[in-house]
């Protein structure tokens, strides 16, 4: 049963990076019409920032947590402004081959001067440790990773669904340009969102990074899975994507538990069937 | 969705004149290369390349499917092959056969799943389902693994072809591709080509034509698939081996990385842009992971500054359709 808990637990960690990585791709594909092929490689970046971050500048893990979010998204911001903007208007694949090119500039860069082996990143003082929950022994900071993105999520359900400004963004998607005639600046807050959904990528990131070490290709591979996770659960709904994340991820840990062999394929094999018997996904709306 | 290409009209006689002009210079020019002292072994490899990234631009170009995982046939067609040739012995004509017909059957069923979706969503499914399939080569005892299946036999072709002579295999590997290429320009300018690409610049208006379009996508996608799936057998006696990398997502994005630089959507234009590649990747090879930097920098290159690729620029300069 021990065995099984951890797995569990493996699982939940996990989802917590799928719904983090989807929820971004969900708001990004909202108002940019655009799938963000590099949001792997700014995963990875996000990772990188907080290891420099420690490394060169003795900044804790911490501060980390809040700067490598901001620094990965004005990075985003940037791309956003000098190339995707020009995509608008375009067909939708063009986005995806432009990040695409992105993700691999990115990526290759960093295995120019890391290679492709890991860089350690040790948890900070205060989550070292854990503790025996009598059924279990909770490594203290996997339990953080796991409520830390759960709240995080939950935040930016809130923020999107219930504030006056996730207001505007959902009516900025539903119609730019009548957004626009009510005077406000579409433009920048295509660009606002697209630092947002980065950084939540840049947030998983530095949550990774203590638990899967840091590495040029963490998000490569990452990426793909979470690509199956957008088709099961459908781009429409934030809440959907939240749920996907997690419950995928532990349908995950349990496979390891039951039938390691198929741990790699699980998911993608959730999506077939998904697609199979529900074509639109599961929270619904069609492409 | 915007039009990629300016050829939604159907074909003139002028531009079917144009067309086999520049098919003949090709099959000419690819003829002599064994004269010319240029490295067979680099033709061969960029031509089954070229008709892989044909057979993608078929879902693509016309079909406005932009598939993500076509490695998937590639890669399948080039294990079956090589167990069909080293592990059973068969000659090389049937090792092609059970190659190609085992993408076939891939194709059907991905195909199947993949369609259900329009748009992103059909990239990322196919992108999800070549990942599963690497991910079962990679664990799957036949493929061997990391390893990859290694010294294939080439043998002879219809007991009379010797495939380790290399100006053999060459024209043979020659012929495989200009008949693929011409089987796929025919579907092109068939009537089902025709309703493909009313497909691509509008479903709906096809739908409410009367087309189930969802049986022409699965049609165009199996072709496609299965003509990926012969080059990943041609490719086989070439390579003499079939490893992991053919599976790979980092393969799909180059074939689609070669049809946009040739041109998306123009006939001519992903036969261009796998010897670009290809070429490239020989000359670069020792910068390492550079290679990967300079592929990245082409794919935000093209898609910002040069759509069209360079067959379809050189097209639009002359008003033709290449």
């Amino acid at each position: 049963m021990q065995a099984l808990y951890a797995q569990l637990l493996v699982g939940l960690i996990n989802g917590s990076f799928y719904a983090l990585l989807s929820l971004g791709l969900a708001v990004i594909f909202g108002m940019l019409n655009i799938i963000n092929f590099a949001h792997g490689a700014l995963y990875m970046m996000g990772a990188f920032v907080a290891y420099f971050l420690l490394n060169l500048f003795g900044i804790n893990y911490w501060w980390a947590l809040l700067i490598s979010p901001l620094v990965v998204g004005i990075f985003g911001m940037i791309l956003e402004r000098t190339m995707l903007k020009w995509l608008t208007g375009l067909d939708h694949l063009y986005g995806l081959l432009l990040t695409f090119g992105l993700a691999l500039i990115i990526q290759g860069v960093f295995q120019n001067y890391f290679g492709s082996s890991g860089l350690p990143y040790s948890i900070p003082d205060q989550l070292r440790g854990g503790m025996n929950l009598g059924f279990m022994f909770l490594p203290i900071y996997r339990g953080w990773v796991v409520v830390f993105s759960l709240v995080v999520c939950l935040a930016t359900w809130f923020l999107i669904e219930r504030t006056r400004l996730g207001a505007y963004l959902r009516a900025a998607t539903e119609n730019p340009t009548l957004v626009r005639a009510f005077g406000i600046n579409v433009p920048r807050m295509i660009t606002l969102t697209y630092g947002l959904g980065v950084g939540l990528a840049a947030l998983a990131g530095v949550l990774s990074a203590p638990i899967n070490q840091v590495r040029p290709l963490m998000g490569a591979d990452l990426i793909i899975v979470v690509f199956a996770v957008v088709v099961i659960g459908g781009m429409g709904s934030i809440m959907g994507s939240i749920i996907t994340g997690f419950a995928l991820g532990v349908i995950e840990g349990l496979t390891k538990y039951f039938y390691p062999e198929a741990s790699n394929t699980v998911v993608f094999v959730l999506m077939v069937l998904v697609l199979l018997v529900k074509p639109t996904g599961l929270t619904g709306r069609a492409a | 969705m915007t039009a990629m290409t300016d050829d939604t009209l159907p074909i003139t006689p002028r531009a079917m004149r144009d067309e086999m002009i520049v098919f003949g210079l090709m099959a000419v020019l690819l003829a002599i290369v064994p004269f010319t002292g240029i490295y067979p072994f680099f033709v061969m490899q960029a031509l089954c390349f070229a008709l892989v990234a044909c057979a993608f631009n078929l879902l693509i170009g016309y079909g406005g499917l932009l598939s993500f995982g076509h490695a998937m046939f590639l890669g399948t067609a080039g294990y079956c092959s090589a167990h069909a040739l080293k592990v059973w012995n068969l000659p090389p004509e049937l090792g092609i056969v059970v190659g190609t017909a085992a993408a076939f059957a891939l194709a059907i069923v991905t195909g199947y799943v993949s369609i259900r979706r329009q748009g992103i969503y059909f990239s990322m499914i196919t992108l999800a389902l070549s990942q599963l399939l690497y991910f079962i080569y990679l664990q799957a005892p036949f493929t061997h693994g990391e390893d990859g299946i290694q010294g294939i036999p080439q043998g002879r072709l219809f007991g009379v072809f010797d495939l380790s002579q290399p100006t053999i295999l060459y024209y043979v590997v020659l012929a495989g591709f200009l008949g693929a290429f011409l089987l796929i320009y025919r579907t092109i300018n068939s009537p089902f080509g025709e309703v493909l690409k009313s497909i691509r610049e509008n479903e709906q208006r096809a739908i409410s034509l009367g087309y189930k379009t969802d049986q022409y996508k699965w049609l165009a996608f199996i072709l496609s698939g299965t003509l990926a799936g012969f080059a990943g057998a041609l490719k086989v006696f070439v390579a003499q081996n079939a490893s992991l990398t053919d599976v790979h997502w980092t393969m799909s994005g180059e074939i689609v990385l070669m049809t946009l630089v040739g041109g998306l959507g123009t006939i001519f234009g992903p036969v261009v842009g796998a010897f670009v590649i290809i070429a490239m990747q020989q000359y670069l090879a020792g910068f390492g992971q550079w290679v990967t930097v300079i592929q990245g920098v082409i794919f935000v290159a093209c898609v910002l500054l040069f759509r069209r690729g360079i067959i379809g620029e050189v097209a639009h300069y002359f008003k033709r359709s290449l």
